[in-house]
């Protein structure tokens, strides 16, 4: 269990309703420091009402949330939180310098630093030919190089990017992608809001499902160890008592002919029922750990309707 | 801070839109036309050897009608580029770059009420201050009390424009617009009604005036510049359309203020209070 000054983000069953109509049923979340998390689910999730929540945009029906230690919409931590908007529109009138340098005065960050900075952040999301230019002229996808900019601006400690591969062609996500590492290498916690489970599967320390409002599982993708597995063993002489044994370690065994399949809710596991069945005299040919896919995990959770 | 940042964006996006150009230049247009007419007027005064009373009177009249279309221009400017500004901003989401960084919400609805409310006042003092130059060259005329009446139409917009944020913070753009239009012309109407109450000396009639001008006092505070500004013959002889007959009292100057700070106090709240 984490230490509340160890999270950036603690959530306790935040619920928001909208004229009558559920948007979150009860967010609790702890999200620690330096973790890249992502938050799952299909369109009309919550996941957006979530984020907005946490922001302060939105203001809960009821529960309660903490940001880097402060209660969430706290103005002053405000200044350690970088936000890119899903439908991400900001004033296209102004050219992308410009806009970054209204942000960062927002953000009340000195001249000579965003004299510094706005260029740098131009160059890294591959704008500097296009710094004169103003928004309403630029694609969806350089909007969204522009809005990643300014979300990144104050060098936050915590980043929310709502969608942010939306509108990107496949160079841009690799922009993406590589920019969440380099923020998690600088130290800083980024929630991912995506429905993209590839990307979420690449660039995600652990994953939270939502669904109706509700965090339905967590999960953690960078630790095999703590991974839900789905194994199938090809074996003989396996009686129906040495099945019935194996519940001890998987909620469920499906037996045909001379192949078992059982899910084990950690790798760690596997040794010992392998053990087990050869204890017994089952003669075992094959182990094969099927690893339950993002995408598997996901449909099983939201159902195959999408949620809708 | 925040406040003069959002204030200097508010500014910067009038004139990048070329709306702050384009009203200099309705307003240039406007001048030159009240200019021409009046320049015909000074003209037949001369051929017709009129007497400087009468003279006088009639450029007075001309000033007055000058102003009066001044103030429809200041009342229709302050809605129809105000009004999109909260509603439009939190409909289409640009509001949420925003309100996400280290600044209070009623800073960035405060910068954009000094913003509007620094364009306002620079365009009614041009075309206030434009229209009594054009009268003063063209006919030794100015407003009895210029500045009092330039006040009182300033106010008259600010009024105008604190409402039409507070309906921002409540309604879409459309409905703030249809709203606030609705309740000056609301205003409008009172105050005919009133003039008329007046004029028959049916005082139920007059009270209706008062009862809409209590609803939205935008059209009494013209109708108080109108009486400050026209000439005392005019107020003494009943002669003009404007504000002889029953003309808006302090009080109601004072309730005009007290109803703008309310205004502004409930966008205020709303605005920091509500989803966006």
């Amino acid at each position: 269990m984490s230490r509340a000054s160890d999270l950036a983000i603690r959530a306790r069953g935040l619920r928001k309703v909208f004229s009558g109509k559920v948007a979150v049923r009860n967010l609790t979340l702890d999200v620690p420091r330096g973790e890249v998390f992502g938050f799952l689910g299909p369109n009309g999730a919550g996941k957006s009402t979530s984020v907005k929540m946490l922001l302060g945009l939105i203001f809960p029906t009821s529960g309660e949330a903490e940001i880097l230690g402060c209660p969430a919409g706290d103005v002053k931590t405000r200044s350690k939180v970088g936000f890119l908007p899903e439908h991400f529109r900001f004033y296209d009138w102004l050219t992308s310098d410009e806009l970054l340098k209204l942000h960062g005065r927002l953000y009340g960050m000195p001249h000579a630093l965003l004299r510094e900075r706005v260029p740098a952040l131009l160059d890294v999301v591959g704008l500097t030919p296009h710094r004169d230019k103003r928004l309403r002229d630029f694609s969806k996808g350089m909007l969204q190089r522009i809005g990643l900019a300014q979300a990144l601006l104050n060098e936050p400690d915590l980043i929310f990017l709502d969608e942010p591969t939306s509108g990107l062609d496949p160079f841009g996500r690799r922009l993406v992608r590589d920019i969440i590492k380099a923020q998690r290498d600088r130290g800083a916690t980024v929630l991912l809001n995506s429905h993209l489970l590839g990307e979420v599967e690449i660039t995600c320390d652990r994953v939270a499902f939502i669904k109706d409002g509700e965090v339905v599982e967590t999960r953690q993708l960078n630790g095999e160890d703590e991974e839900q597995i789905t194994v199938s063993i090809r074996a003989v002489n396996v009686s129906r008592e040495v099945v019935n044994g194996l519940f001890q370690w998987t909620p469920s065994v499906r037996s045909e002919g001379d192949r078992l399949t059982l899910t084990l809710l950690s790798s760690a596991l596997l040794p010992e029922v392998v053990r087990y069945l050869v204890a017994k005299g089952a003669d075992v040919y094959e182990v094969t750990p099927e690893r339950l896919s993002l995408e598997e995990r996901f449909l099983e959770i939201v159902g195959r309707d999408g949620g809708l | 801070m925040g406040i003069w940042i959002m204030a200097g964006v508010t500014f910067r996006e009038a004139a990048r839109k070329k709306m702050l150009w384009m009203a200099l230049a309705a307003g240039v247009a406007f001048l030159i036309l009240f200019g021409t007419g009046l320049h015909f007027q000074a003209k037949d005064f001369a051929a017709h050897g009129m007497s400087p009373v009468l003279r006088r009177e009639i450029s007075f009249a001309m000033l007055t009608m000058g102003l009066y279309a001044v103030d429809l221009l200041a009342v229709l400017m302050t809605i129809l580029t105000s009004v999109d500004t909260l509603s439009g901003e939190i409909a289409s989401g640009t509001i949420q770059a925003v309100a996400t960084k280290p600044v209070p919400r009623w800073h960035v609805l405060g910068g954009k009420w000094f913003g509007f409310l620094g364009m306002l006042t620079g365009f009614i003092a041009i075309m206030v201050g434009g229209v009594n130059a054009v009268t003063y060259v063209m006919a030794g005329v100015t407003a009895r009390h210029l500045v009092r009446g330039f006040l009182l139409m300033w106010m008259e917009s600010v009024v105008l424009l604190s409402i039409t944020f507070a309906l921002g913070t409540y309604f879409s753009t459309l409905t703030s617009g249809v709203l606030a239009l609705g309740l000056h012309g609301l205003a409008f109407l009172g105050g005919w009604i009133e003039q008329f109450g007046a004029l028959t000396q049916t005082q139920r009639a007059v009270n209706v005036g008062v009862i809409a001008s209590l609803l939205m006092p935008s059209e009494a505070l013209w109708r108080r510049a109108a009486f400050e500004m026209q000439s005392p013959l005019a107020n003494a002889m009943r002669i003009s359309p404007f504000s002889t007959l029953s003309v808006p009292s302090m009080s109601m100057v004072f309730y005009a203020a007290l109803y703008l700070a309310i205004s502004l106090l409930i966008a205020i709240r709303r605005f920091s209070q509500r989803d966006l």
